[in-house]
């Protein structure tokens, strides 16, 4: 059958979770719709369910252990593969930010580009950190006293709600830079970036699980990741305001690391610092004697 | 304790405590160092003549395993027949070292094999976990042998080892060794099991001064079996006793060695760590079922110059 | 090693490298013609075979370089955010990976050492290094040294490791946003003449790396250039002083990266296996062509017999011969006057009375070739036991206890490097402790990351090479 018009129809891609390398659908069978910013319908996102962040959180743990044991040389080299895929998709990605953000997209490129560089500067990181935040300790006595950070585990991260690309590579790589798995909440009405990123990672030799992104309610999703007794720390960076007194409490069951919300989101274009690797890691202080 | 492995006192075996004296004096294992050594050998490259040789080696050094609940007769009998001939088609392909069976299986695989050189083997003393009473593992022994075993594989006290009870585990190879008779004892240490390689060092003096003939890795029935690591640390094992004792043990690695690639990495350990001496199947066997297979093929591919397929290469 | 199983020849193919007939000098971004500077031979030292015909640079070819250099300095690459910097080392990191084979067959070839050790060692490294600095460029300030670069490095490096000391000058100067011109030894300029068609690749901006080929002349012409900010040697302690002197009174920065005479300490608990793999690997990987080698093997008495039977057993399996056959464990010297050098110098040991021993190799009959050799009987008043042979010779001597133990391995003017074997973990940290020496270490030996930093004590240099030390040299 020929298309009158002389125009080809696109094939739509089905968006998708992204839990312990697969991409099933949410197992309550529920989606919801995506629009861009004038209302455009734009895909129907899977509406995961609380089962499903609990199986992001069995895939994510068993992940943990794998990847917090692979050298840091291997991890950043990872990280830098992601780049440089995400680069092979920047067109891709410039149009799904332009989509979800509303910017220009002379904006929409910088967003991307930025986002690139971002996992960049993580790769660099992954065997570096441990440089600037550990320490030889000159203790009084005769022993060899050094501290190295490591991974805390499982990490919640509920992703930024209007940086849907830069701001959510921004809280992730920190995360899992240092070992870490990680469940992602993307930004609950621009979460198509946030699936498509998840492609790219799936084809970045990262392995299944370390990276598990969830789309639907954050309001509906970050209760059960707060309070699951599995999860070592939650960054609450994408928390409704009025939501985070609440979901600190649930975090404390367990002594969570908590990163806390801001009253408005981050200038995500800064210079990011050490502060969110250092909050997901654990701070290990070692002591030997010295003696003949 | 002195590096040196010549001085074993007398009263090794006369309490725990002696026994442990003398298993923890000797030199430890760097886990590190060793992985580094036993992966460093891997990188030798084996090829043409070289390669044609270590693949016959190989075959010939194969104890052709089948340890399955559902064993018969029927399968016994069709895995005698390739161990015998493995390649129907090649008269020059060697035979495999022996048929290694469960203890009820012994006779039906002598009555197959007769007088063509290839050895019966059985795994005894209630493999592959070792839990029985002694009686009932001595019986399990005696019963192989009767039927006509060659060789008896034996499994250690894996938790009497760990909990450091050396002296029982000792005895007990003794007297597996004593209902033995004639025929040959592997001890297997199950080294997945044992968790380090200083560990693996001690249970192969332990079970080399207790009088067995070959040490072996692994049931093959835990993860890990047979390791280059573990292996090399066994084949320094059979070395320094030698020079000790005079003696010669032999090393059987089991489990996990499916390919000719992985074939050639431990003939390559045996060549660089023991030495001649132990490049015969009367001192290095290796515990395998799908090895011969893959072997059988590479040998096809230097004799034709093409791959072939798993359809050129008789089922087991 | 028995004679059952005869490995046969593995020859990686060199097919994969295409060797130029002749090659000009790396100036600016292009390869060009010397202006001073006269042609010569660069040979295969397995073979003797000339390989290619390289240039000499002359001072006008320096001056050249350095130009070239101040440009690229002034214009783009201090100028450039850390974050694009990155970028291109990153990418140099990539294409040394993508053609690493191509490079390790190449650096054997030129240098004579085993395809083992360049496949599985150099390489790697290589591109690790590139990309552990490609990470500091946007995280300076973070170092602790500031992020201000010093301008244009001179950078001379040596023989053993051509591409990897390549990597260990440029990868951190080119960080932190130095611009270079590096000098490679004058037996083994081939892979940083591939490293320059890499930098092409790259696009890296023309002039951030020139490469000048030459013998010393080309080097003290370079280093004593004004136009020069930073002087990065590695190499022989008399040419180190040499350096050290004519920098004196100029505002050149400088780091040294030296000789060694490194003791390889074994107590008579160490893990005995693995501490002959360390003794074997500590001297005779890379044939000894190594300025952290163990060429001090010290024995604790009561275990010196059977440490040292085991080690003329362990010698006895390895490999000598064709570099680029995959199972060779040792090659070829690198030059004939080095030959000259280990010859003198054990003889001088047989001489003076230390008894020799060689594991017994064939030697082939073209090319320049040492066997794995081991002196025992050997004193501190030996002139093996204090001059570095830089060759595949070890001297053993004995101790009775770690006091002496720890007098006899800093009684040199040395201290690059040591190495510990005994299963006490405190004892292995008091020996650290006391050991005048750059690295330690313990159960282990010659290993190196790009996150660790490298370098000597006393006679052996001063700065470090790798980690965040490593930046300390290119910042203000």
């Amino acid at each position: 059958m020929s298309d009158p018009s002389g125009e080809r129809l696109a094939v739509r891609k089905t968006y998708k979770l992204f839990i312990g390398g697969a991409f099933p659908r949410s197992e309550s069978g529920r989606s919801y719709v995506v629009t861009d910013t004038h209302g455009n319908f734009l895909a129907n996102a899977a509406l995961a369910s609380r089962k499903d962040a609990r199986d992001a959180v069995v895939a994510a743990r068993a992940a943990v252990k794998p990847w917090s044991k692979a050298p840091a040389y291997n991890r950043g080299q990872i990280l830098y593969r992601v780049a440089e895929m995400l680069e092979g998709r920047r067109a891709q990605f410039v149009t799904e930010v332009l989509d979800a953000e509303g910017v220009s997209s002379s904006e929409a490129a910088r967003l991307v580009d930025a986002a690139i560089d971002r996992w960049v500067w993580y790769a660099g990181w992954a065997d570096k950190y441990a440089q600037a935040l550990g320490s030889s300790n000159p203790v009084a006595g005769p022993y060899f006293d050094f501290s190295t950070p490591e991974p805390t585990g499982v990490v919640a991260v509920l992703a930024p709600q209007s940086s849907s690309l830069l701001g959510l590579v921004s809280v992730v790589a920190p995360v899992i830079v240092s070992g870490n798995a990680a469940v992602v909440v993307a930004s609950e009405q621009q979460p198509l970036p946030a699936i498509t990123l998840s492609e790219v990672l799936a084809t970045s030799d990262l392995p299944a699980g370390v990276v598990n992104l969830l789309t639907g309610l954050t309001a509906e999703i970050a209760p059960w990741l707060a309070s699951h007794l599995d999860v070592n720390a939650i960054d609450l960076t994408g928390a409704p305001l009025e939501l985070w007194p609440e979901l600190e409490r649930a975090a404390s069951d367990n002594v969570k690391r908590v990163l806390r919300p801001t009253e408005t989101e981050a200038e995500w274009s800064a210079d990011p610092g050490l502060r969110r690797i250092s909050t997901f890691v654990e701070t290990k202080t070692v002591w030997h004697p010295i003696g003949v | 304790m002195t590096l040196t492995a010549a001085a074993i006192p007398t009263d090794v075996a006369s309490s725990d405590a002696a026994l442990r004296r003398f298993l923890h004096g000797l030199p430890g294992v760097d886990q590190v160092g060793a992985d580094a050594r036993a992966a460093a050998l891997g990188t030798r490259s084996i090829k043409t003549t070289a390669k044609r040789w270590a693949i016959d080696t190989a075959i010939s050094m194969i104890d052709l395993t089948t340890l399955e609940g559902q064993d018969t007769h029927g399968k016994v009998k069709a895995l005698c027949a390739k161990g015998v001939r493995p390649d129907p088609t090649d008269a020059t392909c060697p035979r495999v070292a022996a048929i290694c069976v469960y203890p009820d299986l012994v006779a039906i695989a002598k009555e197959q094999l007769g007088d063509s050189g290839v050895k019966v083997a059985s795994v005894a003393t209630n493999f592959p976990s070792g839990r029985a009473a002694l009686s009932v593992k001595l019986a399990d022994v005696r019963a192989a042998v009767a039927d006509g075993a060659d060789e008896i594989d034996m499994v250690i006290d894996r938790g009497a080892f760990l909990s450091g009870r050396y002296l029982e585990v000792y005895d007990e190879i003794v007297q597996v060794k004593a209902a033995c008779g004639v025929a040959h004892l592997k001890v297997i240490l199950e080294t997945g099991e044992l968790a380090t390689y200083d560990n693996v060092r001690r249970a192969s003096w332990l079970a080399m001064l207790a009088g067995g003939d070959f040490i072996k890795t692994s049931t093959g029935k835990v993860s890990p079996a047979a390791t280059l690591p573990v292996t090399l640390v066994m084949l320094e094992a059979v070395r320094d006793f030698r020079e000790a004792t005079g003696r010669q043990i032999g090393v059987k690695p089991a489990g996990g060695i499916r390919t000719t690639k992985d074939a050639m990495r431990y003939l390559v350990m045996v060549n660089e760590t023991a030495g001649d001496d132990w490049l015969t199947p009367d001192w290095f066997r290796i515990g395998a079922s799908g090895l011969l297979n893959d072997l059988l093929q590479q040998r096809h591919k230097l004799t034709t110059g093409h791959y072939d397929g798993p359809d050129y290469v008789t089922i087991d | 090693m028995g004679k059952l199983f005869d490995y046969a020849p593995a020859p990686e193919s060199r097919a994969i490298v295409n060797i130029g007939a002749s090659y000009g000098l790396f100036i600016n971004g292009e390869f060009v013609d010397p202006v001073d500077g006269e042609p010569f031979k660069t040979v295969n030292p397995a073979s003797e075979e000339v390989l290619a015909e390289v240039s000499a640079a002359g001072p006008q070819d320096v001056d050249r370089a350095v130009t070239a250099a101040r440009r690229a300095f002034d214009t783009t690459w201090s100028r450039m955010p850390g974050r694009e910097r990155a970028k291109y080392l990153f990418r140099i990191a990539r294409i040394i990976q993508e053609r690493a084979r191509e490079l390790a067959v190449l650096e054997s070839l030129d240098n004579g050492k085993p395809i083992k050790e360049s496949r599985d060692v150099d390489l790697p490294l290589v591109a690790a290094h590139f990309f552990y600095y490609a990470g500091w460029a946007d995280k300076l300030k973070y170092s602790g040294y500031g992020e201000t670069p010093l301008g244009v490095a001179g950078q001379v490096i040596p023989w053993n490791f051509p591409l990897l000391m390549l990597a260990w000058k440029i990868a951190p100067a080119l960080a932190c946003g130095n611009t270079v011109v590096l000098k490679p030894a004058e037996t083994t300029p081939l892979t940083a003449l591939a490293f320059a068609e890499i930098c092409q690749q790259a696009e890296l901006p023309p002039g951030v790396v020139n490469i000048l080929t030459g013998a010393g002349e080309t080097g003290r012409a370079l280093v004593e250039h004004s136009g020069i900010d930073k002087i990065a040697f590695t190499g022989s302690t008399e040419v180190g002083k040499a350096i050290a002197k004519s920098v004196a009174g100029t505002r050149k920065r400088l780091t040294l990266e030296l000789g060694g005479k490194a003791a390889n300490i074994v107590f008579d608990d160490a893990p005995i296996d693995q501490a002959i793999e360390g003794i074997v690997g500590g001297i005779f990987f890379n044939q000894g062509h190594v300025c952290c080698a163990g060429s001090r093997l010290l024995v604790q008495e009561s275990v010196a017999d059977d440490v040292l039977e085991r080690l003329r057993r362990r010698m006895s399996t390895l490999r000598l011969g064709d570099p680029l056959d995959k199972n060779t464990d040792v090659g070829a010297i690198n030059s004939a006057a080095q030959l000259q050098k280990i010859r003198e110098l054990s003889q001088i040991g047989e001489d003076e009375g230390a008894e020799r021993w060689s594991a017994a190799c064939e030697i082939p009959d073209r090319g320049f070739w040492y066997p794995p050799t081991v002196f025992t009987g050997v004193t501190q008043a030996h002139r093996i036991a204090r001059e570095e042979i830089f060759g595949p010779v070890l001297s053993v001597l004995t101790f009775r206890t770690p006091d002496e133990a720890v007098e006899k391995a800093n009684n040199t003017p040395y201290g690059l490097s040591a190495g510990v074997w005994t299963d006490k973990g405190s004892r292995i940290l008091s020996m650290a402790n006391r050991l005048r020496a750059g690295v330690v270490w313990a159960n282990t030996f010659n290993k190196f990351d790009p996150t660790s930093p490298f370098g000597g004590y006393k006679e052996s240099g001063f700065g470090r090479e790798g980690g965040r030390h490593g930046l300390e040299g290119y910042l203000r």
